[in-house]
């Protein structure tokens, strides 16, 4: 098949006028080869520049005060906990409800289905929803969660941002989930069925373990997307000034299982909440500088606790090269 | 031999009773497990209809008040003002600036960044420049938005004595920077996948390494790359902080770069940070924003997937 590529006039080789000043160009080659190299460098130096901004702008204020305080008008007291302890809550959630829907879907894509109109619609499907803008989610969110299942969810609650989160990085798992387990190579499962077990028998207790590694690497990759996410949960009611944390019941757990969890459901996973970045956020838009210390501040300790998640995650993906 | 026949009369190596396969019960959890997890895969279906009916409703309830030619030719942007008027191209026009800057950034930051590190880079260079690629990929675009309003700006300042504040040039720089990580990997993929053998052919005829890559490689590669391209403009289209924070919340039409705009996104961003009254023109505006969002950048994407397979270079 032909492209319907016409080559630059600049373009001596591809006009069909040969230049045989080889001078002329290498030098051309030569620049070409530091303009490349200018565009890697480029990048680097601006990845340097907002972390040696945000770093010298924020160092200073962080202490255990600033990661204890709760929010504040006042920029001096202002702090950090509600929002760790937000995030917290949503990510956990989020880790706890997208693992076994992602994976699952991915299992059943991978071992189970057929190819058919079914699960190519499926697949269509999930290419789609990554190309669909992270604040759309939040519309979702806001129209479904918020609203329609009010009820369940309490409104502007834990639970409602959690859920537009994990819609938002499912298919990043789903997709993840199928890398890891097409890569276990098909002698297992063959011997595992000679063996006399079932499909899922199978899965469970080869592949699955084989595949996990992988599967957990992309997982986290996909949490650590989310905990940055600020715009879908913003527009599903996400509220930028919140006072207390959800209740979580460590008393009441020993003494009274069932109120317990009652608590959990109702002061819990239905409390409004803030979450990290849009609590950064919320201190940027302030026009007052000493807010503004304060989200450099915050901004450290997001890019800390996502260092660490992806590190975690590096050092997983390395296990898995070693083991294969 | 089939497991459950009994174990031949007179040696019995294996008592028998110790396992007895349940096979009525493996098949139905079997079953049970299929249909589950089918359930799973079947949320992601669920999440596109929940999308597209969401916004296809909010937004008839929007046009029942709102004239669908209103909102296409208004010149002024003023939803919740008195006097409304619901001009999406003051939006459109806002998302353009800022995507457009953005754009003249990651198309040659990405490109040329993607052919250095599959043409030019040894490998263990490559090993180092990609994660940090990676990195970049991986900060929150909140950061991004406090690096634009906060360094960018009152450093173009510095050059540009006109710029406000708030622009649309420095939040879409700062959005081109975002955005080049994925436009270098989605691109070098692609560079990546055209066999070597191409490149061989085109030393043997007497071409140089950039006359190489830019009349053989590059045009091999082609519809990846413009995939790529297509896709950093949808991202850039659909990003909302570094926008939000940087450009501002004044919608103001036209195309100037130096002055306080409002994209599409950052609308959205506007009127949900408040408590928005269900049913409220508020609310139904933002869905019907929304929608134009949505529609704009799944448009880009099917033109991306038509591109694919119509220019597709196949190498065996």
């Amino acid at each position: 098949m032909t492209t319907p590529y016409s080559p630059p006039e600049s373009d001596p080789l591809a006009q069909g006028q040969f230049d045989s000043k080889l001078e002329k160009r290498y030098l051309l080659d030569n620049i070409f080869q530091v303009l490349t190299w200018s565009a890697v460098v480029i990048a680097i130096i601006v990845l340097a520049v907002l972390l040696i901004d945000t770093f010298v702008d924020g160092l200073g204020r962080l202490d255990w005060d600033f990661l204890n305080s709760l929010p504040s008008r006042k920029p001096e007291r202002a702090g950090l906990h509600v929002a760790l302890i937000g995030t917290l809550w949503v990510m956990t959630i989020v880790a706890l409800v997208s693992f076994p829907l992602g994976v699952g879907a991915g299992i059943y894509l991978e071992e189970f289905a057929q190819d058919n109109w079914f699960t190519r619609i499926i697949e269509i499907n999930i290419n789609n929803l990554a190309g669909v803008p992270s604040i759309i989610y939040g519309l979702l969110g806001l129209a479904v969660f918020v609203q329609v299942l009010e009820p369940i969810t309490g409104g502007r609650s834990v639970l409602s941002g959690a859920l537009t989160l994990v819609l938002l990085i499912l298919p990043v798992i789903i997709v993840a989930t199928r890398e890891s387990l097409r890569a276990v190579p098909d002698s297992i499962r063959l011997a595992g069925f000679a063996l006399g077990s079932t499909r899922w028998q199978v899965v469970r207790e080869q592949v699955l373990p084989m595949a996990m590694p992988g599967v957990l690497t992309g997982t986290i990759l996909a949490l650590s997307r989310a905990i940055g996410e600020t715009a879908p949960l913003i527009a599903a009611g996400a509220l930028a000034f919140v006072a207390s944390t959800p209740t979580f019941p460590v008393v009441e757990w020993v003494q009274n299982p069932v109120k317990a969890l009652q608590i959990l459901w109702t002061e819990g996973i239905q409390d409004p909440y803030t979450v990290l970045p849009i609590q950064i956020y919320n201190w940027v838009a302030r026009p007052q500088a000493e807010f503004r210390t304060n989200a450099a501040a915050g901004i450290i300790v997001l890019l800390v606790v996502l260092l660490a998640m992806n590190s975690v995650a590096i050092i997983l993906r390395n296990k898995l090269q070693k083991t294969r | 031999m089939n497991p459950e026949s009994p174990p031949p009369a007179g040696g019995t190596a294996l008592p028998v009773q110790l396992w007895k396969p349940n096979r009525t019960l493996s098949y139905r959890v079997e079953l049970a497990v299929q249909i589950i997890f089918a359930a799973f895969a079947l949320i992601s279906v669920a999440t596109t209809i929940g999308i597209v009916a969401t916004l296809v409703f909010e937004t008839w309830e929007f046009f029942k008040e709102v004239p669908v030619w209103k909102f296409l030719t208004q010149t002024k942007w003023t939803p919740l003002f008195g006097s409304a008027q619901f001009g999406i191209m003051v939006l459109i026009s806002a998302t353009l600036r800022t995507s457009a800057i953005s754009m003249l950034v990651a198309i040659p930051l990405g490109m040329l960044a993607a052919i250095c590190l599959s043409e030019y880079a040894t490998p263990k260079v490559r090993s180092i420049l990609k994660p940090i690629l990676e990195i970049l990929a991986g900060i929150p675009t909140v950061v991004f938005g406090y690096f634009a309003l906060l360094f960018v700006t009152p450093f173009l300042q510095n050059f540009l004595p006109m710029l406000q504040g708030f622009n649309s040039l420095s939040a879409g720089l700062v959005l081109g920077i975002a955005i080049t990580p994925l436009v270098a990997s989605l691109s070098e993929d692609a560079i990546y996948a055209v066999p070597q053998s191409l490149r061989d052919g085109s030393y043997a005829l007497g071409a140089t390494k950039r006359e190489t890559i830019i009349s053989v490689v590059l045009p091999a590669a082609l519809s990846g790359i413009v995939s790529s391209l297509i896709l950093a403009v949808s991202r850039a289209i659909g990003e909302t902080m570094i926008v939000t924070l940087a450009a501002g919340q004044t919608a103001n039409f036209g195309l100037n770069p130096f002055v306080p705009v409002m994209t599409m996104t950052a609308f959205i961003v506007e009127v949900s940070k408040g408590d928005v009254e269900v049913a409220s023109i508020g609310f139904k505006t933002i869905f019907a924003v929304g929608m134009t969002l949505f529609l704009i950048t799944l448009s880009l994407n099917i033109f991306s997937f038509w591109f694919v397979r119509r220019f597709r270079e196949k190498y065996e």
